[in-house]
């Protein structure tokens, strides 16, 4: 059975240097309550937003596509007793992409499952401290949830796929899977990292050393692994843990997104708005003035200062 | 154009849109080409088998490709009709046994047919699919010898013709075990440096190919690509993109020669330049393999013999006194501080036995069976009074070991000669830890020493219970465990006490340190992160079974075995649990990561080879015999030891191949640890004696 899936796009913009937006101002928002303090200019804003998770989330059907075939889920809790703090959160984006409009009957299954998943077999024994349950590895829970949309999936909007990136955020640290181009990113001392590995053809051009970005953008858009098309070994699932320091940003986003901003906008945006929320409409805002060929989604989490 | 997204499928059923427009057998075409039956059906038309009616009352048969354009779009009805005309052309031209002859070219309506020569057998693919087993490297050499002379032609025209898309399904074999290559929908006459569009089956075209670029050596790589497959049988279309490298051929086909896999990884290196720069080269160099009579069988178990330059000295038995000037009495206990003193001391069990579900070790006589070990001699080896349970230790210019006789001995370890020794009151079952000119080690007999490099007692540390555990010195502190349920930091220059953490079981395991933790792990099961400073908790993991494995700190992970057969990888600062992998039996050992990959011995006779980040299990040994031991690890090898009933062997693998490099056997089983340093493994064993061996 062929892999292989076709995303027909047009070819990526990573544009270095052709960029509208790049050299103009980062648009300022009517309310600068929240605005660096000029004695605090090297500062991210956000880190004086307090304590626990700060969350922005946004999705968008850009300006060439007629549907938005983008999920996305995001869940935010803190529990505060005694002197200690518990922060969780769920978030996830899923791209979906399938003939006969499936792709967002896809994209939002994988979101629907993947996060009662986690939420069920998680989240609540946590909540309640139930030892044999915490003993789970967190892989495999983040595992089981990717395959569970997996079957999902298959089973009701068969012929249909979708890309899928979970991050689940237990007090400091992002355990992540994903599977597909839907990408996370750490933004830390005002440096962007990305830290997944699209599972596209693009990036394996790249990965052999034959390709540089720019010649890699220009390929289609090709998958060769996605949720719903046929059973995935759980080796399929990439898995990543990331320690969060205070100040940094974790951002999940589709294609449509990191394949029309250029990094430098990106990482511009990220340091200047006030709030992680007005972060995502900036984005989505050059995305779309880059063409907006493509459904945009995007999750900011901002991670506060620990008391 | 609107796009929509879809997925990629198998042309070979989209056969439904020509259903209705196959000839039917006995159709007649140009009043000669009478339709036998339909040899497969492409992406454009049907391929025919027919009969040439001109040749009557004789068998003349013919293949007739057929193009039809239903498609609607007349621009891309239009490239279609130029890509079946370049292909009638190019044909046409060409003339080699390995390539169909055309022999006729016409249009009727709106389908075009080429009649070509008909090429009788079988593809590669189906020829694959149906054979059970891995097909054999001589003769598969043979039809990529072959396929090379059509390549040579093809490349050898002006301009060359790049062929584009070969594969198993694009090649023939005929009677005879000949070759033709069919199917020159794509190839395309190479002009330098021009691009064309992408076309090409994905898997087997190389990166280039992805540029539009359109070379020679990409016919290179894809006859690369069809014997990795035709040799593996693993199907690159199945696979993520680019990942040849990562399997090579004799990774998943052993039988093939490493001249058979080194040839093909040549060929499918993804810069052009590194690839054979023609196929008369890649040809040459496939002769060169199949000139070899057989293609060769995995060697077994690389025996590594002592140079003869290596010094063999191998010492008679030590009853020597020791050649130190202090004398040797034991030392004075302070006067222990808590009441919960235990009163009646034990005397030490003989022989103990330290590790749960451990098998019960018979004091062996120590006697070395020589004929077992022709693979690899000892460079030395130094007999004690006592098996030989704890792991060694060096400096610059000596080996520290501790004894069930209840002393730690320091030899030469150069020379393995005997420097001195220092006597405890009970065994020592620990690895001595040094500290700037200092051992620190602990004893059966409930306290911990730190003795000078020349064997001079500098201070002690008493506990309430037996000491299994290793110190770990750091930040001018020691940390170690006992028996006596705690665990406790010292500073390492006084021995003074300055905190202690309490667990509800014994601590054998030796501590692990991080940014602002100390680690441990405790029989009662728990791992337990404990602040650096001050001693208190900070969390703590339950696992189902006690733990005497060490953990290891690996980036944000935390590592360690349990007693519930599973490795656990345990996020450093909160004890979530990230990842559990299971093995068959209790993991005592403790695991060691070099490089990203986790060694660590388990009970079920295994060593494991296990991603740090994933738990991923990257491969296993069988070791044939239970583990404990923790390995060593060097750039090239993991060396551990084996702990069978009433014998035991250091083993040595290769990281790389994953495959023996040599075996040592002993008197006795091996539970310790052994040490590489310079070049040479020691290793001491219930056997009595400690063993330098070359690495």
């Amino acid at each position: 059975m062929n892999f292989l899936q076709r995303l027909f796009s047009q070819p990526k913009l990573h544009a270095v240097g052709n960029d509208h937006v790049e050299h103009g101002e980062p648009a300022k928002t009517e309310d600068n309550s929240l605005v660096a303090n000029p004695s605090l200019n090297n500062m991210t804003p956000f880190n004086q937003l307090g304590p626990g998770l700060h969350v922005g989330k946004l999705s968008d059907v850009g300006r060439e596509r007629e549907q938005n075939e983008d999920s996305l889920f995001a869940f935010e809790a803190v529990v505060q007793h005694d002197f200690r703090q518990e922060r969780f959160g769920l978030f996830i984006v899923a791209d979906g992409m399938g003939g006969h409009q499936k792709g967002e009957v896809a994209s939002a299954l994988a979101v629907r499952i993947s996060a009662s998943t986690i939420l069920k077999d998680l989240y609540l024994p946590y909540l309640i401290n139930d030892q044999n349950a915490n003993n789970r590895p967190l892989n495999e829970a983040l595992i089981a949830a990717v395959q569970s949309a997996n079957v999902a999936i298959q089973k009701l909007a068969a012929g249909a796929g979708t890309t899928l990136t979970i991050t689940v955020v237990m007090g400091s640290t992002a355990y992540i899977a994903h599977v597909g181009d839907t990408r996370v990113y750490l933004f830390k001392e005002d440096k962007l990292k990305r830290i997944t590995q699209d599972h596209s053809l693009a990036e394996k051009l790249q990965e052999s050393g034959q390709f540089t970005e720019e010649e890699a953008a220009q390929v289609q858009n090709v998958l060769y692994k996605a949720v719903g098309q046929t059973d995935l070994l759980d080796n399929d699932i990439d898995l990543h843990v990331q320690q969060l320091s205070p100040g940094a940003l974790l951002i999940l986003c589709s294609d449509g997104l990191w394949g029309l901003v250029s990094e430098q906008t990106f990482q511009e945006i990220l340091t200047s708005a006030p709030t992680p929320q007005q972060a995502c409409e900036q984005l989505i805002r050059v995305a779309n003035e880059n063409g907006g060929r493509d459904n945009i989604s995007v999750i900011i989490i901002s991670i506060g200062i620990e008391h | 154009m609107a796009f929509e997204t879809h997925r990629l499928e198998n042309s070979k059923g989209s056969g439904g849109n020509f259903d209705d427009t196959i000839l039917p057998k006995g159709a007649v075409l140009q009043s000669r080409y009478e339709i036998i039956k339909v040899l497969g059906v492409g992406g454009m038309g049907a391929v025919y088998l027919a009969q040439d009616l001109r040749f009557s009352g004789v068998t003349r048969l013919c293949a007739i490709k057929e193009m039809i354009s239903t498609t609607p779009d007349p621009h891309v009805r239009r490239l279609a009709v130029q890509s079946f005309m370049r292909e009638a052309n190019l044909l046409v031209q060409l003339n080699h046994p390995g390539i169909p002859q055309i022999y006729d070219f016409f249009t009727e309506s709106v389908r075009s047919y080429l009649v070509m020569e008909y090429v009788k057998g079988d593809d590669l693919e189906n020829i694959l699919e149906n054979t059970a087993g891995m097909l054999k490297e001589e003769v598969v050499l043979d039809w990529a010898v072959q396929v090379c002379d059509v390549l040579i032609y093809l490349h050898d025209q002006t301009p060359p013709i790049v062929f584009r898309d070969l594969k198993p399904s694009n090649i023939m074999l005929r009677d005879q075990n000949k070759i033709a290559l069919i199917d020159f929908g794509i190839a395309k006459a190479f002009e330098s440096g021009q691009k064309g569009t992408m076309i090409g089956t994905e898997g087997y075209s190389p990166p280039e190919q992805y540029k539009g670029v359109a070379d020679p050596r990409g016919d290179i790589y894809a006859l690369g690509a069809t014997l990795h497959h035709l040799l593996t049988k693993r199907d690159p279309r199945l696979e993520p993109p680019f990942t040849f490298h990562e399997e090579p051929p004799r990774l998943l086909n052993p039988a093939l020669s490493q001249e058979a896999n080194d040839v093909i990884i040549k060929a499918l290196e993804y810069d052009p330049e590194k690839r054979y720069q023609s196929a008369r080269a890649f040809k040459d160099a496939l002769v060169i393999v199949l000139k070899k009579e057989k293609p060769h069988s995995a060697t077994p178990s690389g025996t590594q013999l002592l140079s003869s330059s290596a010094a063999t000295t191998v010492l008679p038995d030590q009853n020597t006194t020791p050649t130190l000037s202090q004398p040797q009495y034991p030392p004075q206990y302070p006067p222990y501080p808590s009441q919960q003193y235990p009163a009646p001391y034990p005397p030490p069990q003989y022989p103990p036995h330290p590790y749960p579900g451990y098998p019960p070790m018979t004091g062996s006589s120590g006697e070395l069976d020589e004929e077992l070990n022709d693979s690899i001699l000892p460079i030395w080896k130094f007999k004690c009074e006592d098996e030989i349970r704890s792991s060694p230790q060096a400096d610059k210019t000596k080996l520290y070991i501790g004894v069930y006789d209840n002393n730690v001995y320091a030899l030469d370890l150069k020379s393995g000669q005997f420097l001195w020794k220092y006597p405890t009151d009970g065994g020592i079952a620990t690895k001595p830890t040094v500290y700037k000119n200092s051992l620190i080690f602990g004893s059966e007999d409930r306290v911990v020493y730190a003795i000078s490099d020349a064997g001079r007692l500098i201070w002690t540390c008493p506990t309430e219970g037996r000491i299994r555990s290793s110190a770990t010195v750091e930040f001018d502190h020691a940390f170690f465990g006992s028996d006596d349920h705690k665990l406790y930091a010292v500073n390492a220059q006084t021995g003074r006490v300055i905190w202690r953490f309490e667990s509800t079981g014994p601590i054998r395991s030796t501590p692990a340190l991080g940014d602002e933790l100390v680690y441990v792990g405790s029989e009662d099961g728990y791992v337990y992160a404990v602040d650096l400073s001050s001693g208190a908790s900070r969390w703590k993991f339950r696992a189902n079974r006690g733990i005497t494995s060490s953990p290891v700190v690996y980036g944000e992970l935390v590592i360690v075995g349990s007693s519930d057969w599973n490795v656990y990888g345990l996020d450093a600062k909160s004890g979530y649990s990230v990842w559990r992998t299971r093995t068959g039996q209790a993991v005592i050992s403790s695991p060691v990561v070099a490089d990203g990959t986790v060694y660590i011995g388990s009970a079920d006779k295994h060593l494991y080879a296990i991603e740090a980040k994933s738990g991923k299990v990257q491969w296993k040994f069988n070791a044939e015999a239970p583990i404990v031991s923790t390995p060593a690890v060097t750039e090239e090898a993991v060396y551990f030891g084996t702990a069978a009933k009433d014998r035991g062997e250091l083993i040595s693998l290769s990281r790389r191949d994953r495959k023996l490099r040599w075996k040592f056997k002993t008197g006795g089983p091996v539970p310790s640890s052994p040490l590489v340093v310079d070049g040479i493994v020691y290793i001491g064993s219930t056997d009595h004696h400690v063993y330098a061996l070359p690495a």
